[in-house]
């Protein structure tokens, strides 16, 4: 029987964007934005959106393919598929579930995107007011338990201490994330630099390892990225990036309801990642560039352990500002700044630093660029991560 | 007129729509801390599921358990993120261990809010009545021993 494996059989070709907003403060239609990424993308792939055929997203995308497809005048849909989970949980999924339709012919041409206007629909760091609560939430929001920060933090708080792990290497996280995104022109945050005083200084959002600046933003913007067959990867406008593997899903019962899944302080991750790695037939030493997205940076510090690049033990030496900034550190994090510090487009914007990395057309390019992983939605479940490569990583 | 440990004003808690915990929620307005233990393989389990996630029973019973147990993680909000909270300042969320079951729930530590909280303190369940909510309940809260 043939190896089962999406290794180098489809890549990404076209990267669209739009600008990035604070939350509220888009100008467009949350639709519109997603039609505006992807016509981006098509245009950076040098393709037609008519000749479109499936799209992918996660999140509870609400700009629906169908949709999508009339208004961009699709000729055929073939795939229209959905990432189940919240958060970005699923966002390397999606550009999986491309790959894998892609991959086994169902379809040609997929946009794997997402669109999240924030501002024009509920805030994700909002409690709802309502009057009473069922399920799983009626164990939790009367504790005043009811954000995504304040669902993960228990889990941060075990690890840390669990692991002897210092609020340094959390701070480094996001000094390295808004390090990047000063050269940004498209990060909310450029022009708004973070110090270790500043970050120490910054108030609480949840005691003991949540600072202001642990905290993901609140954006509105759109970003899309074109996945075809490898075998023509090479006939469009710009360089490749070919997917080497994706994983994606929770490890034994970490949707267990009202916080017993079994793995407490972790972030869902230690199933996947060594498949994933096996896919890839590489180790993580062998990765070039880390792309791991930040709902709070105490996931950030768990998933880079759950997938072999930091050792938990090691994590107060390895994790300083100056190892994670590019293009000098020995692990480039998030180069573009990140949900942290260039936009919370649940992670997609991550997917796309890493195809410009690979391209070499990075602004914070880093000098090894033949492998990018990218880490989504860590401690949310089901979570997804992938690596891409280039044509010399095949 | 009852004390609560939060203001007033959060979302009150419901069996509804499918009553799967109804019997949890009956259990704390009588100051019993019931969860689900199955008729099957006997095991304990916690939150409230329709299966037995060990053995695919659908025989699950509820069984009293002491409210007793150990902090196993906890959060100290400040930000407050529901209208009810503004203002309050910061209040404890802790995760704990029951002892003897496998289970873990979650709760308000009650006392001072700016306490310090130790992995592994021993606490024991206070039931805490919302008598005038609508509908009225009853919370299991956990103080130190």
């Amino acid at each position: 029987m043939a190896e089962r494996t999406l290794r180098g059989t489809v890549a990404i070709v076209g990267i669209g964007e739009t600008t990035y907003y604070r939350h509220g403060k888009s100008p467009d239609s949350e639709f519109k934005l997603a039609l505006q990424a992807i016509v981006r993308a098509c245009e950076d792939a040098g393709i037609s959106p008519h000749d479109v055929d499936g799209f992918a997203s996660y999140g509870g995308d609400r700009s629906d393919g169908p949709r999508l497809a009339a208004a961009l005048g699709v000729k055929a849909l073939r795939f229209s598929n959905m990432f189940w989970g919240g958060g970005g949980g699923g966002v390397c999924g999606a550009v999986g579930n491309a790959g894998a339709a892609v991959a086994t012919g169902m379809a040609d041409c997929v946009i794997a995107f997402r669109s999240l206007a924030q501002g024009q629909y509920a805030r994700y760091g909002r409690g709802a007011p309502v009057a009473t609560v069922g399920g799983e939430q009626s164990f939790t929001v009367p504790y005043g338990l009811m954000s995504p920060a304040q669902m993960f933090a228990m889990k941060v708080t075990r690890f840390m201490a669990t692991h002897g792990i210092n609020d340094s290497a959390l701070r480094a996280i996001s000094l390295a994330c808004y390090h990047h995104a000063q050269n940004n022109p498209n990060a909310v945050m450029k022009g708004r630099p973070l110090t270790p005083e500043g970050y120490d200084a910054s108030r609480w959002i949840i005691e003991p390892h949540f600072h202001l600046y642990d905290c993901c933003q609140e954006n509105d913007g759109a970003a899309a990225v074109v996945v075809v067959p490898a075998d023509r990867a090479r006939d469009y406008k710009n360089t490749p990036a070919y997917l080497l593997a994706c994983g994606q899903g929770g490890d034994h019962r970490s949707a267990a309801p009202v916080h017993n899944m079994p793995d407490y302080p972790g972030s869902h991750f230690k199933a996947l990642a060594p498949r994933m790695y096996d896919m890839a037939k590489l180790s993580p030493a062998e990765i070039d560039i880390v792309q791991c997205y930040e709902n709070f940076t105490g996931g950030v510090l768990m998933s880079l352990v759950e997938h072999g690049l930091v050792k938990a033990e090691e994590a107060n030496e390895v994790l300083t500002p100056e190892n994670l900034k590019a293009p000098l550190g020995s692990m480039p994090l998030n180069t573009s700044g990140g949900n942290l510090a260039e936009c919370y487009m649940h992670g997609l914007e991550l997917v796309i630093e890493a195809v410009r990395q690979i391209r070499g057309t990075a602004i914070n390019q880093s000098k090894k660029r033949d492998t990018a992983i990218v880490i989504g939605g860590p401690m949310v479940t089901p979570v997804s991560s992938l690596i891409l490569g280039s044509e010399a990583s095949l | 007129m009852s004390t609560t440990y939060l203001p007033k004003g959060l979302a009150a808690p419901t069996a509804a729509p499918d009553g799967l915990s109804q019997p949890f929620w009956d259990g704390t307005r009588q100051g019993k801390l019931m969860i689900q233990k199955c008729r099957g393989c006997g095991a304990h389990q916690w939150g409230p599921e329709w299966i037995c996630h060990r053995c695919h029973s659908f025989d699950l019973d509820w069984a009293e358990v002491k409210g007793r147990g150990r902090i196993y993680s906890y959060e100290k909000p400040h930000h407050p993120v529901h209208p009810a909270l503004v203002g309050h300042g910061p209040y404890i969320i802790v995760l704990v261990e029951l002892d003897g079951v496998n289970v873990r729930m979650l709760g308000n530590l009650l006392g001072d809010p700016a306490q310090t909280v130790e992995l592994g303190a021993e606490v024991e369940a206070v039931f805490e009545p919302h008598d005038d909510a609508d509908p009225p309940y009853t919370l299991v809260q956990w103080k130190r021993v």
